[in-house]
């Protein structure tokens, strides 16, 4: 069991938390973006993976939606959209970002603990996965709680996105069907984001959240 | 058998259903009644004939779980007092019905009450039984709600639903502790299961606020005097006669059957709360005019009563004394039979009151039993019945739990030994004063002479009313005059539950029921009743021989104040003043003022009275003030940032993660 390929799926999901803490501090949109495909395109290789080693021909359609509309799709729309927005010189002030990476790594070693003992009776590979899958899940929610624009917060959801894809796909015996709704929810909630951030964008010239807050007469 | 039960519900819920589109037509009423009467004898029938145990499991509901089924001595029983008294208000309602305003409001939630009763009693798991306890609670509430113009029905509405909420709440948390980590959702796993002391008596304490807020024990009763009285008569009927005893059947279900063997101490608190509630519901009753409220007060010292009995068994039980604890839980549960009788007749007879007159006050009736002769002799069997007088059930059934607590000095326990006595003291106080406080209700309503023009040009009720009426006083008398049949129905129920049984009464001679042995006592409802109606045949021959043979009619001596109206009869309030003197102070903080005008005054003088109700000022108030100031604190919540949000929800899942690590 501990051969090659479970050598190799732990370090793709391995990757994958990396890039998520790579995605805590950018602080550029561009780069943000493409450090959110980058995360796409080592998920889609750990799905592809994970469809060999499980002998799950399924998984690979899965990785084949992960590469081609989560690492190019999403990230083309979220430039265009950006640079429609004409925010695309902007510099994000990430606040804290040794706190935050700090609180990242925290957050990683808090789901190694809850996830390693509850899944003791499980197939290694599946667990070691699932716990990263958590890590990632949780680095993206810490992200979209961090972050003041709202693009960067759509950045924080997917890779969030990602990392339930990688907890689904590392457990055997995931219907097809399951990753497909999935996938397709995402899309409609990118789908219904992006017009949102047009709206707040007309109303408010500006896409930073906060101006919602200024808007309804809160002051932090 | 059990097949049999379920098809009757199914078919009460079809007529649920299919009643919605009619019922505003002509004749939908008495169509929909008939039909549940014949589903109701139906069921009967069933849970009268069945013989053994027959169990059935749908694939309905959870997944890999299904619906059980189950039909046992304890559910037979329960299922008799469902559908007799759900027969009996079905006819009843033929007449009744007629008179409704809104025949919408109730058609379509009468048979799904009556479905959602039949169904918790034979449900044989968890998912089951509080689906069908919800279905009982939501169509009682929409009933209860259905004239919701009336003042006061509102709020009675929103706080029946609030404490069925908190029951039914109760109650799914009691299963889920007996079902235990392993998750055996079935009844008869749980049985299996061993309980732990501490895990027990959790659910013990789940139980008896679940299944007691429903049956109306103090202090949960609040909102029984106000949800029962709301609701048509008939439905008050079934409220107060039947969906009482389907909550002592789910506290037994859940006690006797479920929960394993018991702590001697776990019988304190039953039979502490069963005394309080006996007294408090007894002297509210005295104190009440509206007289469907009174029945309603009424029905809460008779379920108190009913977990005295219940109390006794189990502190029987504990000490493995078999034929004791079978004496009590048969007391009890002949009590609960008894009490589904009389007073689904009373508030027969309330309702018939109410059609006639439009008037539950009952110091604006009286000289009704001249208009309404046959409800108001059937309204006076069932105040004899209620108030235990021999012959009739009422006094069979309190006998024997006075019976049972001369029994309990053979408890090893000095605690019991010293409480269960005081308990039967307050037990017959409060007998001492229901019967008071029917002497009051009947005298009031039905004697002397009429206080208002409505109950002067009232008339009697029609055939279909009566005939419930009649029927439900016929039981009572059988069941007073024959209590042996009703005992040895009883039995099966005790031998499955605690392993012992009264010896057969039937077998008796001479009809008499000797619950330990004839050295102890017995009692012969048979000769009672021979020689109560051959005495009273005697005097009155002896008065109409001696007595003066013309009838002489005369003007009243009205000591010099001429026009003497019907106020100056004895009213309600005049006949509770001395109860209200001895215990109001101590039981509702009462006090009377009197203002008297100086001398040369016109004005008249008043008496005012100020009564408090002490549960709901002590308990429920602050409980309500406390929930809306943390409402009034939380309502910042409302208007926080999205990131805000966002930023709870992950500190929640970060501390709830944190905590399942520590945890492990």
């Amino acid at each position: 069991m501990h051969g090659f390929g479970f050598d190799l799926a732990h370090m793709l999901a391995g990757g994958l938390v990396l890039v998520s803490l790579a995605m805590l501090y950018q602080d550029r949109l561009y780069s943000l973006i493409n450090t959110l495909a980058v995360h796409a395109v080592v998920l889609a290789l750990s799905v592809a993976w994970q469809a060999r080693i499980q002998d799950a021909p399924h998984l690979y359609i899965t990785a084949v939606i992960a590469l081609g509309f989560k690492a190019i799709v999403v990230p083309m729309a979220l430039r265009r959209m950006v640079f429609k927005l004409g925010i695309h010189r902007e510099i994000e002030n990430v606040v804290g970002v040794g706190l935050t990476m700090l609180g990242a790594i925290g957050l990683i070693a808090l789901s190694l603990v809850v996830m390693l003992p509850a899944t003791m009776h499980a197939d290694p590979l599946a667990r070691e996965d699932i716990a990263l899958a958590l890590s990632v899940v949780l680095i993206g929610l810490l992200m979209m709680v961090t972050r003041r624009n709202a693009v960067s917060q759509v950045a924080g959801f997917m890779s969030l996105e990602n990392g339930i894809v990688l907890a689904a796909t590392g457990a055997q015996g995931m219907p097809l069907v399951v990753e497909i709704s999935v996938a397709f929810s995402i899309l409609i909630a990118f789908i219904v984001i992006g017009i949102f951030l047009f709206r707040i964008r007309e109303r408010f010239d500006t896409v930073d959240v906060q101006a919602l807050d200024r808007f309804r007469g809160e002051q932090r | 058998m059990v097949l049999l039960v379920l098809l009757c519900a199914a078919w009460l819920l079809a007529l649920a259903f299919g009643s919605v589109p009619v019922a505003r037509r002509e004749g939908a009423s008495s169509v929909v009644y008939g039909a549940s009467l014949a589903a109701c004898v139906v069921a009967l029938l069933a849970g009268l004939l069945a013989d053994g145990e027959s169990v059935l499991v749908l694939p309905l509901g959870i997944p890999w779980l299904g619906a059980h089924f189950r039909l046992d001595a304890l559910s037979r029983f329960f299922l008799v007092i469902v559908d007799l008294g759900g027969a009996a208000a079905s006819l009843y309602a033929i007449g009744y019905g007629r008179h409704e305003h809104e025949p919408q409001r109730v058609l379509p939630f009468f048979p799904a009450f009556l479905a959602g009763m039949n169904l918790v009693v034979v449900a044989d798991d968890p998912y089951t039984f509080l689906f069908a306890w919800e279905l009982m609670s939501l169509a009682s509430w929409a009933l209860v709600m259905s004239h919701h113009r009336e003042p006061g029905n509102a709020r009675a509405g929103f706080v029946y639903l609030l404490m069925a909420t908190f029951g039914s709440l109760a109650l799914l948390l009691a299963f889920g502790l007996l079902a235990g980590t392993d998750g055996g959702y079935a009844f008869s796993a749980m049985r299996l299961g061993a309980s732990n002391s501490r895990r027990a008596v959790l659910v013990l304490v789940l139980a008896m606020l679940g299944a007691g807020s429903k049956a109306g024990l103090a202090p949960l009763h609040v909102w029984l005097p106000l949800a029962h009285p709301a609701a048509p008569s008939h439905v008050s009927a079934l409220m107060s006669g039947v969906m009482t005893k389907v909550a002592i059947y789910a506290f037994i279900r859940i006690v006797f059957d479920l929960l394993g063997p018991p702590d001697w101490w776990w019988a304190v608190p039953i039979l502490a709360l069963g005394a309080l509630s006996a007294v408090l519901g007894v002297l509210h009753a005295l104190m009440e005019r509206d007289l469907k409220r009174l029945l309603a007060y009424s029905t809460i010292e008779n379920v108190g009563i009913v977990f005295l009995g219940l109390g006794l068994a189990l502190a029987f039980r504990a000490n493995a004394m078999p034929e004791a604890a079978a004496l009590a839980m048969t007391a009890a549960l002949f009590h609960a039979f008894n009490h589904m009788l009389f007073k689904s007749l009373l508030f027969f007879g309330a309702g018939n009151v109410l059609v006639a007159t439009g008037e539950r006050n009952i110091e604006r009736l009286g000289g009704l039993i001249h208009r309404m002769p046959i409800s108001a002799g059937a309204f006076l069997i069932g105040c004899m019945a209620i108030s235990a007088l021999p012959p009739l059930n009422g006094f069979a059934s309190e006998w024997l739990t006075f019976q049972t607590i001369l029994v309990s000095p053979q408890l090893p326990q000095w605690t019991l030994r010293l409480l269960v006595p005081t308990v039967g003291a307050l037990l017959a106080l409060a007998a001492a004063l229901a019967a008071a406080c029917f002497v009051r209700a009947f005298g009031i309503a039905f004697l002397g002479r009429p206080r208002s023009a409505e109950a002067a040009a009232c008339v009697e009720a029609d055939r279909f009313s009566l005939a419930a009426m009649g029927g439900l006083a016929g039981l009572c008398l059988l069941a007073g005059v024959f209590p042996g049949v009703v005992i040895d129905a009883v039995a099966p129920v005790t031998k499955l539950l605690l392993h012992g049984r009264l010896a057969a009464q039937t077998a008796q001679p001479w009809l008499s029921v000797v619950p330990i042995a004839s050295r102890n006592s017995s009692y012969n409802g048979l000769m009672i009743l021979l020689f109560a109606s051959a005495s009273a045949m005697v005097a009155a021959a002896a008065v109409h021989r001696l007595a003066a043979r013309g009838v002489r009619r005369a003007v009243l001596w009205d000591c010099g104040f001429p026009g003497l109206g019907p106020r100056t009869q004895y009213s309600g309030a005049s006949f509770s003043q001395p109860i209200r003197r001895v215990f109001g102070p101590l039981a509702f903080r009462s006090s009377e003022t009197v203002e008297m005008p100086a001398p040369g005054d016109m004005r008249p003088a008043r008496i005012r009275k100020h009564r408090h109700d002490l549960v709901w000022e002590a308990i429920y108030l602050p409980l309500a003030q406390a929930v809306a100031g943390i409402a009034e604190r939380l309502n910042a919540l409302q208007f926080l940032t999205i990131r805000r949000y966002l930023g709870f929800v992950f500190a929640a899942l970060v501390v709830l993660l944190m905590a399942v690590a520590a945890w492990q």
